[in-house]
């Protein structure tokens, strides 16, 4: 029963934590920020937690191969639940936080999952609203027991007493069953963020897990001293993949922030040394800067201006491999003195030395905005299916139109329909009782992506966009609908676009939402007064002002990817109405669905479409209401359509 | 999860039993012969159309009016008896009495934190000099008493208005930090008075989630005053009905919805 001597030796997770407890004993390994204080773990107390938890489940009668569900904030009981379902043998399930009822209770019921550890009385509640549907379900386990004392629940139990159970214990095997752990036994069931239908559930073992943690650590590697925040779903694969995989194959500590709220100010705390986030994060954070920069002074504004500009000129120069002139190297610093290192304290990017974008595209422009503040900025192309990661950009050659290079290990190669196959030790076993999409998904050992890609000259990978929302335009070419749209959301007013074109239009057009909070504080400072969203979206001076937008996008994309009407959506995409997934990604068919008349409508030739919207009163009553959208069309459009 | 401040004595005696209490402001009968009970661990409303006395009786219980006749008698921690009314305000504070007040009164340009850490004057045992030196045992207790505070912070659940000045928040925030400046004396009956004035629902929803919370987990007696019947009907264990400074009845939230006096003083009279 000799422990592995270094994490090479270690198949599983919870191997690799029992090595750690030895060679970092006495080192944080996680902390939690509560009753406003940093409170820490070492290694040596998450082993002893992890193994009181697994008993304790054991005792309740997990068995191995069992299910467990796992539905909450990011704490440190998240992650102890998972390591110590897996040293019980058995697989654990995240489900996304904000998930509501029924979707909890489709996952329940799919996995047949007998276990449920979740956070918190609203967690609690949505699992009883459902619990007569789930006859496999025996325990919920919670850790946050506020209201939760006069439930009188027989399957409720909190955290610490299943661990006291554990404690008690008299088994004494759980050693052996962590030693006993083998690669390819299963770890994880990750829910797919299904732009489609409903989620699949993807099987990761521990070997896909740490193969894909290993690879990343060769060719970017981190040390035991950088400094995570784990504040993004840990249902998600990426979160998984950083704060569960390359963590404790690596050693380094774990933050988890005190309340979602803060999540900002606890992050500016840690300083974090690398990141990975979606698209969707880096994005607010450029709008936030953007708009709060209007909103300072003159001074300030200008000296911004000048810093960006000379940060700009800075990026682009180094990332095309020129060096930079002695003159210019000066600027960048007083740029980095004056401006840049203020905003980096803010967002906690200061001592950023990785960090990470992936589960969807960030436009160009993002990036530019990032390696300008001199935030060493990557993109990282992977989906569930391969752990998380297949492909990223290395230090010394990062292109913002590409994803990077294939991480040793992973061959990736362009199908013949310009589909982007991977194949290698990360790439998952299969999709859990669902061998239809299994089988259409892994052909030879070949991981099918579904997304349209090709390799550049310097050997990159470019991915277009999803294989079926690529569009043939008007002349024959072959468009990314997500490109335009990455434009688009450029701007701080923009919250999300939807692009339409190609196959029966003969022209593009886009529903667009706004940010509220943005659009909104633009409106204020000109006196514009509105009520809600629905009012703000439909005021002239916010269609003007994306209308001045739309047009900046235009100038830079061919004419036949010009879009020439759009039209500002009533109410935000919202993952509640499945218009958005769980990550925040459009389900573009879903969209395209509901606002049919919508999208009609922009194919027409009206000025305005009316709309249909039940509203949900604080009352809990509902009412429908009518609103009429306008549609902008833009001058290259009119005059094109007059001459015809 | 945050420990239960107080140990309540056994459920249900009387904490709070008034008395025959009358106060009159020259020529004015603000309150006539008032006698109720307040059980402890029990959620009190108090209800009545507006200028029946429910703030003056408040108002007599914490010590900021003299009733000149009656007796406001409370069981102390260690179970005696006490009469309020011979008590200053800050002796009724240290006896675990605390209330918010209908016009929020925090003080605007200091942050959530330091509001709170005011909670906690009462309990404070430190003087000019040893504050000014904050060493030893003065600093070991400000810490004893942040931590309290921290657990109130996280009670309510405002980590992330910490350090922001109470001036900038919103009004259904404001109210919930005064609640927790409330808490924070680490009271035995909680004295609030229109908690839910000018909410929405939403924070009616809160506040009504909290109350129940603070009764439930802290072992807080609560006495309220409250207009939104909903509310009162669905929190309370007990109400009490006052009118021009009488009490028209008494009992569950049921039986008085059920009572003629109470339905007359609301609605009037039928034409």
């Amino acid at each position: 029963m000799t422990p592995p001597a270094d994490s090479a030796a270690a198949q599983t997770l919870p191997q690799l934590l029992r090595l750690n407890a030895q060679r970092f004993a006495e080192r944080p390994a996680l902390r939690e920020k509560e009753f406003g204080i940093w409170q820490s773990f070492t290694w040596a107390q998450f082993y002893e937690r992890v193994r009181h938890f697994s008993l304790g489940l054991r005792e309740l009668g997990l068995a191995e191969g069992d299910r467990v569900a796992i539905l909450g904030d990011n704490r440190p009981e998240w992650i102890i639940t998972e390591l110590a379902v897996q040293a019980a043998g058995a697989v654990s399930m995240g489900v996304y936080q904000d998930s509501v009822a029924e979707e909890l209770q489709f996952l329940m019921e799919f996995s047949a999952a007998r276990f449920l550890v979740a956070e918190d009385q609203e967690q609690v509640d949505k699992i009883l609203e459902v619990r007569e549907h789930l006859p496999h379900l025996e325990h919920v386990i919670y850790y946050d027991s506020r209201g939760l004392g006069n439930y009188g629940e027989e399957l409720l139990r909190s955290f610490p007493d299943v661990e006291a159970l554990g404690k008690a214990s008299a088994l004494d095997d759980f050693e052996d069953r962590v030693e006993a752990g083998q690669a390819s036994d299963l770890a994880i069931l990750s829910t797919t963020s299904g732009t489609t239908g409903k989620p699949k559930l993807a099987m990761l073992t521990h070997g896909n897990m740490l193969s894909m943690a290993r690879t990343l650590q060769a060719t970017d590697p981190m040390t035991s001293n950088d400094d995570f925040v784990s504040y993004l779903p840990l249902a998600w694969i990426g979160e998984q993949m950083t704060a569960v995989s390359a963590g404790l194959l690596v050693g380094f500590a774990i933050n988890f922030p005190e309340e979602p709220e803060t999540v900002q100010i606890d992050i500016s705390e840690i300083g974090p040394t690398t990141m990975f986030a979606p698209p969707r994060i880096w994005e607010n954070m450029v709008s936030e800067i953007q708009v709060k920069i209007e909103d300072t002074s003159w001074l300030k504004r200008r000296v911004y201006d000048w810093a960006m500009s000379t940060g700009y000129e800075a990026a682009d120069r180094g990332l095309s491999g020129e060096g930079l002139p002695g003159g210019l190297r000066f600027q960048r610093f007083l740029a980095e003195w004056l401006c840049f290192q203020w905003i980096k304290d803010k967002y906690g990017l200061r001592r950023m030395r990785r960090a990470y974008t992936g589960g969807a595209a960030l436009g160009p422009d993002i990036f530019r905005f990032f390696h300008a503040l001199g935030v060493n900025l990557k993109q990282i192309y992977g989906q569930t299916e391969v752990a998380g990661i297949s492909v990223a950009h290395r230090d010394d050659a990062i292109k913002f139109e590409t994803v990077g290079q294939p991480l040793d290990g992973t061959e990736i190669r362009i199908g013949d329909d310009g589909e982007i196959l991977a194949r290698g030790p990360s790439v998952f076993i299969g999709y859990y009782e669902n061998t239809e999409a299994t089988a259409e998904t892994l052909q030879e050992g070949w991981l099918h992506s579904g997304d349209a890609g090709y390799f550049d000259d310097d050997g990159h990978l470019v991915v277009i966009d999803r294989k079926k929302d690529v569009m043939t335009l008007g002349d024959g070419t072959r468009f990314s609908p997500q490109f335009i749209e990455n434009k688009l959301k450029f701007s701080p007013y923009v919250r999300e676009a939807v692009v339409f074109g190609g196959g029966d239009y003969d022209f593009i057009t886009a529903l667009v939402t706004i940010d509220y909070a943005n659009a909104g504080k633009w409106a204020e400072k000109r006196q514009l007064p509105y009520t809600t969203f629905t009012d703000l979206s439909q005021k002239l001076e916010i269609y003007g002002l994306v209308r001045d937008h739309v047009d900046e996008t235009n100038a830079v994309l061919p004419e036949s990817a010009r879009i020439c009407r759009f039209l500002l959506l009533h109410k935000e995409l919202d993952a509640d109405d499945a218009e958005l997934t769980r990550t925040r990604k459009v389900r573009r068919g879903f969209v395209a669905e509901r606002y049919r008349e919508l999208v009609t409508a922009l194919y027409g030739s009206n000025e305005s479409v009316a709309v249909q919207s039940e509203i949900n009163y604080q009352d809990g009553s509902t009412a429908m209401v009518e609103t009429q959208l306008t549609i902008t069309t833009l001058d290259h459009h009119a005059s094109r359509g007059s001459s015809d | 999860m945050t420990a239960p401040l107080s140990t309540a004595p056994e459920r249900g005696g009387p904490l709070l039993k008034i008395d025959s209490l009358s106060l009159s402001f020259g020529g004015v009968k603000a309150l006539r012969d008032v006698g109720l009970t307040v059980r402890d661990g029990e959620i009190f409303a108090i209800i009545g159309p507006n200028g029946a006395g429910k703030t003056s009786l408040l108002n007599s219980v914490s010590g900021l009016y003299r009733p000149q006749e009656g007796r406001i008698d409370f069981t102390t921690a260690d179970g005696s008896v006490v009469d309020l009314r011979r008590l200053r305000p800050h002796q009724i504070a240290r006896l675990g009495v605390a209330r918010s007040f209908q016009n929020i009164e925090l003080f605007g340009h200091m942050t959530v934190l330091d509001n709170l850490m005011l909670g906690r004057h009462v309990h404070m045992k430190g003087n000019v000099l040893s504050c000014a030196l904050y060493w030893g045992a003065q600093r070991r207790e400000e810490i004893r008493h942040r931590e309290v505070v921290e657990q109130v912070i996280d009670f309510l659940e405002i980590e992330d208005l910490r350090h922001q000045n109470v001036g900038t928040l919103a009004y259904g925030l404001q109210k919930r930090v005064e609640l927790g400046r409330a808490l924070c004396i680490d009271p035995r009956l909680l004295l609030l008075d229109e908690p839910m004035a000018g909410m929405n629902v939403e924070e009616k929803e809160d506040m009504a989630r909290f109350i129940l919370d603070i009764n439930e987990e802290w072992g807080s007696t609560v006495v309220l005053i409250e207009h939104d019947m909903g509310v009162v009907m669905d929190i309370s264990d007990s109400v009490c009905v006052l009118d021009f400074g009488a009490v028209i009845g008494h009992g569950s939230p049921e039986e008085v919805a059920q009572n003629e006096a109470v339905v007359h003083a609301y609605l009037g009279d039928p034409e």
